[in-house]
């Protein structure tokens, strides 16, 4: 048969997006590929220092400048695009998973699991987020693990309460109730029915959550608290090279433009997304 | 205005539970501070000291008592105002922290003060035009503001205001405040940088909330009976928007008592989250507990009064 | 024939569907309303008719633009105007009357200041001489407490009250064109008669012109001097209501009206007492909200009883809040009974579908009102038909595809429908997956719960014969809820007539009519609309009877 797989994608469902949210894609594509093929493209090995001036202007040898160090800025931003994308990625991911897994899990089961864990997750959400990640690093030193399990912990409240609430809406429609009179079990009810029925709307917060994390691990870097030396995310490059700011090196200025090009176009992306797959709850 | 027995019950029900999610977030932070790695006693003594030294000071210290005493002791504590003494100098928490949590409210009553009205105003007038150029242009900052770290931000101000400009100075505290001149140099740089932050958060938290109200049929029917734009949006969408924009800006300003941690060290000034990641960094746990309680307290607090404007204006829920 | 009205000519109004298309919804629509006429504009859903309505306002919904064509209120060209102009004319010259009146109402503001807001809004009046205008048409559209209920918020009065507030609202500027957009759609049958009655009284005072929308021809029936039926944004008849009744002259209206029709049925033959019965239930009890001492908060059925024979049909009939649907539920075990028994063919059933054997489960299965919610808007059809199958059956593969294509085969759907997802589909063809779902159980008991309320008259028939298709070739028994008598009549052996979750009146569906002995029952019966120009004017109910059951 070879219509049989006619899967709901946003294609078929007539959706279309506008030349703004196909730029934030063009963009987001671009740099995860960067990512994915950053090793083999750099320019020069990113730990070395291939120039005696440092905060080299842009030149045809250095398209980007070098840093404080004289280390060439375009391989230390193509390496950082790894860390940046890769951390933010593996942590938005553990997130939502956990969250939306966690957020189905209340809102269809409802009595007091559902209110324990949305009354103790409500708190923490009380703390601020970059404070809590700073704390929890200075305590156990940085490391690209602890990084990455201290940004999803940050995140998985926020993806609980979404997921929940859509959790919540779908579960009143009859579709399910019909799924549970026919005796269908708890799994089978969370994956089957809800699920599918939540992904367009949790797709679009885990994009948004992304960029949070983005920030919050940019912001950990530039306080010396996010990826260590010798290795570089974005936010440590600003870091390193902020004192050429003055000098007018553009040190600075690339891995700025490389973190604000990621998250505004993941924004710009998120925004212009059909309002249908954004809240299918509705 | 006459208000029933019931709005207050429910108003006091909604203090009732922040004191209990209070309560719940102590234990919480009491007992993640007890995980951090790493024992103070030997951090104070350093690598040299023997472990007969060690437990001394643990014993003096009260270390050595079970972790649930010691924390309702602390609760009891903070119950009645005594936040213990730091581990560290042996100062008491109270006066470390008085002056910091000054700075820190200044700080964000001011931005609180410039902010919150520009926020609103923007926000509820781009809702009001959705699609015309006010609106693109609030849309397109706002994207951009907080797509952006915040220490670009920062810096970015520091680059325009201090260097090109030369109108303020880069860094705010240790300048002499003397008269409302200086003092208005000396906040300026953080202020703006934190207004920034917030009023986009705000602006577009607002617009958002207003448009959903704009989608409903009775300001359709506001529409039909001839209203016009402003008086559909002002009358008969903002009041029923007025819950979700005061969470909006309940949320928002939550953050400026913790979330400034990037402009309290971009400008070098003094405030509670500064004092709080000083404090990690020295196993001062007294001092931990009690700026993160703080927080909690002030975030508790803020969202528990948007919730009762959310109440009080919505006539369903106060019969 | 004097100057009139209002005057359309050759309206056309586009609008641009999610996916970017463009269609167009009004093609080329013309008609005439003169001063003091009441038009009637009638069509299933889709017809274009709110469209219409909304366009002599000069307003279109987002995402729908007035194309071409023309459209004259008086002496104003409403096509040609700016929305400054148009926005002056809104409330004065024409005004409008929502479908939903408690959606219409904002929350948050007084009943009165939202009355009275036209006056201010176009600086008619003085505050004081709106507010006793205002009480004055309350009291013409007779309200209860009219000097007070303008102090109160909108969901503190009843849906019926607030239907018949926003008619104050809409004639307070005294305008010379009102537009009803299926203003009594939402409400119950004895409410709705009396707010046609005060709609009537109202707009037979003043010299207003109306518009009438509506899919409901016994309703228009009442109220409308000339009918003009749509279809797809096109005009099929138009015709003086008398006319478009009794002489329909196009095939469509004829078959609207054939719709009302009631269809004999055929009462299937009583077994015997001492057979056993497909469901028995006794002294049934359900409720909502926390238990405390065994019991809810919230009691909604109170020990109902009843028993269905095997191959007949039992209605369920009753209005908003009666209960009927927390019955299906209950029995389906989806609200478990906290007292009571309920027994099918024989063998007891668990209130908590939780423990019933999943045999039990498979031979009752319950169809829901919406199609549009009872089908998994992110699995195609064939998932959807295809686990029921796999659950109660275990069939897999290519046996599996053959049962679904049976399946489809038998409530009529084409197998190509199979690849498709349920938003791709009509509502009569989502009605009849919703069915074929419960179908592929092999089930022995349908509980359906008001399945053809939400469809257009002509869609609804088509899936009351499949019922009876289906039950012939399948040895089935309904349970069939709905708050429409006449579609109990047309399938039902049986009628409970329920009132506050309890069961007032028993009896066969074909003597209802005339042997119901219940007063509820007989106010329920008389309030239905009946399609004739004077049922209305001619009906006369004890007040006393409706003080009692009518919320109004």
């Amino acid at each position: 048969m070879s219509m049989s797989l006619r899967l709901p994608t946003p294609a078929r469902l007539g959706y279309s997006f506008n030349w703004v949210g196909r730029i934030g894609l063009a963009v987001i594509l671009f740099w995860a590929v960067i990512a994915i093929i950053g090793p083999w493209i750099t320019p020069y090995p990113t730990g070395e220092m291939v120039d005696f001036d440092y905060f080299g202007p842009v030149s045809q040898k250095f398209w980007m400048g070098t840093d404080y160090l004289g280390r060439d800025i375009l391989s230390r931003v193509i390496m950082g695009a790894r860390y940046t994308v890769g951390i933010a990625l593996a942590a938005v991911t553990l997130a939502c998973a956990g969250g939306v897994l966690l957020g189905m899990i209340a809102g269809v089961m409802g009595g007091w699991f559902d209110t324990l864990l949305s009354r103790l997750l409500d708190a923490f959400n009380g703390i601020p987020s970059l404070l809590f990640g700073l704390v929890v690093v200075a305590a156990v030193g940085s490391s690209i693990p602890v990084l990455i399990l201290t940004l999803a912990a940050i995140y998985l409240p926020g993806a609980y309460r979404f997921a929940r609430a859509l959790a919540v809406n779908v579960n009143t429609m009859d579709f399910v109730t019909v799924a549970r009179a026919r005796g269908e079990g708890f799994a089978h009810l969370i994956l089957r029915e809800i699920f599918p029925n939540i992904l367009g709307p949790v797709l679009a917060d885990l994009g948004l959550r992304f960029v949070f994390i983005v920030l919050v691990l940019s912001g950990l870097s530039f306080l010396g608290l996010g990826v260590q030396p010798p290795n570089a995310d974005w936010g440590a490059l600003v870091r390193e090279n902020i004192e050429g700011l003055s000098l007018g090196a553009p040190a600075v200025v690339f891995p700025s433009i490389a973190i604000a090009s990621l998250t505004i176009s993941v924004n710009m992306f998120i925004d212009n997304l059909p309002t249908r797959i954004r809240d299918r709850s509705a | 205005m006459l208000r029933s027995a019931t709005t207050w019950l429910l108003v006091g029900q909604r203090f009732g539970i922040a004191a209990i999610t209070l309560v719940i977030v102590s234990f919480a932070v009491f007992f993640a501070t007890e995980l951090l790695p790493g024992d103070v006693a030997e951090i104070l003594l350093g690598q040299a000291a023997t472990p007969e030294a060690v437990a001394g000071l643990r014993t003096a210290m009260g270390l050595d008592e079970p972790a649930i005493w010691r924390f309702l002791s602390w609760l009891a504590g903070l119950a009645s105002g005594d936040l213990g003494m730091s581990y560290v100098n042996n100062v008491s928490i109270a006066d470390m922290l008085s002056g910091r949590l000054a700075n820190s409210l200044r700080l964000a009553g001011i931005v609180t003060l410039v902010c919150v009205p520009v926020a609103l105003f923007l926000g509820i007038a781009s809702a009001m035009w959705r699609g015309s150029v006010l609106d693109r242009l609030v849309s397109m900052l706002t994207i951009s503001v907080i797509s952006v770290p915040e220490f670009m931000v920062a810096t970015l101000a520091v680059l325009i205001f201090a260097v090109w400009l030369g109108w303020l100075p880069a860094l705010s505290y240790g300048v002499d405040v003397d008269s409302w001149g200086a003092m208005l140099r000396a906040y300026a740089m953080p202020v703006i940088t934190l207004s920034f932050v917030v009023a986009a958060q705000m602006i577009r938290m607002t617009r958002a909330a207003v448009i959903e109200t704009i989608n409903t049929p009775y300001v359709e029917m506001a529409l039909l009976k001839g209203a016009s734009r402003t008086r559909m949006v002002l009358r008969h969408a903002l009041p029923n928007a007025l819950g979700p924009i005061a969470n909006a800006v309940a949320l928002s300003l939550s953050y400026l008592v913790g979330g400034v941690i990037i402009v309290e060290t971009v400008f070098n000034y003094p405030g509670v989250a500064k004092l709080m990641v000083d404090a990690v960094s020295t196993r001062d746990l007294p001092l931990i507990q009690s700026c993160a309680m703080i927080f909690c307290f002030s975030y508790l607090l803020l969202i528990t009064i948007a919730d009762m404007i959310a109440i009080l204006s919505n006539p369903r829920l106060r019969r | 024939m004097t100057e009139p009205l209002v005057c359309v000519r050759d309206l056309r109004i586009g609008a641009t569907t999610d996916s970017g298309r463009k269609v167009e919804i009004i093609k080329g629509v013309s008609f005439d309303i003169a001063p003091g006429e009441i038009v009637a504009l009638i069509g299933e859903s889709g017809s274009g008719k709110t469209t219409i309505a909304l366009s002599l306002m000069g307003h279109a919904r987002p995402g729908c633009a007035i194309h071409g064509g023309t459209i004259r209120l008086g002496r104003h060209d409403v096509t040609g105007m700016t929305e400054r102009q148009r926005a002056a004319l809104r409330g004065t010259e024409v005004s409008y009357i929502p479908q939903s009146a408690a959606a219409a109402f904002n929350p948050s503001k007084r009943i009165m200041d939202q009355v009275v807001e036209i006056t201010s809004i176009h600086n008619l009046m003085p505050r004081a001489k709106a507010e006793a205008k205002a009480r004055e048409l309350f009291r013409a559209l007779a309200l209860p407490d009219p000097d007070t209920i303008g102090s109160r918020y909108p969901h503190q009065v009843s849906g019926g009250q607030l239907q018949r507030l926003s008619a104050a609202m809409a004639l307070i500027g005294d305008p010379q064109l009102v537009i009803f957009d299926e203003p009594t759609t939402a409400l119950d049958v004895t409410t709705q008669i009396e707010v046609l009655r005060a709609f009537r009284s109202v707009m037979g005072q003043g010299n207003m012109a109306g518009v009438y929308v509506s899919h409901d021809l016994a309703v228009v029936a009442q109220i409308a001097d000339r009918i003009i039926v749509l279809r797809g944004g096109v005009v099929q008849e138009e015709g003086t209501t008398e006319q478009i009744l009794t002489a329909p002259a196009h095939a469509y209206t004829r078959q609207l009206l054939d719709a009302f029709e009631p269809v004999p049925h055929v009462a299937a033959p009583k077994t015997g007492a001492q057979a056993r019965p497909i469901l028995q239930v006794d002294n049934l009890c359900a409720g909502y909200g926390a238990i405390r001492n065994g019991e809810p908060a919230a009691k909604i059925l109170q020990n109902v009883s009843f028993r269905l024979e095997r191959g007949r049909n039992l209605g369920v009939i009753g209005e908003s809040g009666s209960g009927k649907s927390t019955l299906a539920r209950a029995i389906a075990g989806i609200l478990p009974a906290y007292r009571g028994n309920i027994q099918l063919d024989g063998a007891e059933l668990k209130p908590d579908l939780a423990q019933r054997s999943k045999d039990q489960l498979r031979r009752a299965q319950i169809v829901f009102q919406l199609a549009d919610t009872a089908l998994n808007p992110a699995q195609s059809i064939e998932t959807i038909l295809g686990r029921p199958l796999t659950f109660y059956h275990g069939m897999k593969g290519a046996k599996r595809a053959a049962r679904v294509a049976q399946l489809l085969d038998m409530v009529h759907l084409p197998n190509a429908l199979r690849h498709r997802l349920p938003s791709e589909l009509s509502g009569g063809q989502k009605q009849r997956v919703n069915l074929a779902r419960a179908l592929a159980a092999d089930p022995e008991l349908i509980l359906c719960d008001e399945i053809t309320s939400a469809l257009d008259t002509v869609v609804a028939a088509a899936i009351l014969d499949l019922l009876k298709e289906l039950q012939r070739e399948l040895n089935l028994s309904y349970m069939f809820i709905s708050h429409d008598l006449s579609t109990v009549e047309a399938i039902c052996d049986d009628v409970l007539v329920m009132l506050k979750g309890r069961v007032v009146e028993a009896l066969p569906a074909a003597r209802m009519s005339a042997e119901a002995v219940h007063p509820y029952s007989r106010l329920l019966i008389s309030s239905i609309p009946k399609l004739d120009t004077g049922w209305l004017k001619g009906l006369e109910q004890d007040p006393e009877l409706i003080a009692l059951f009518a919320r109004r």
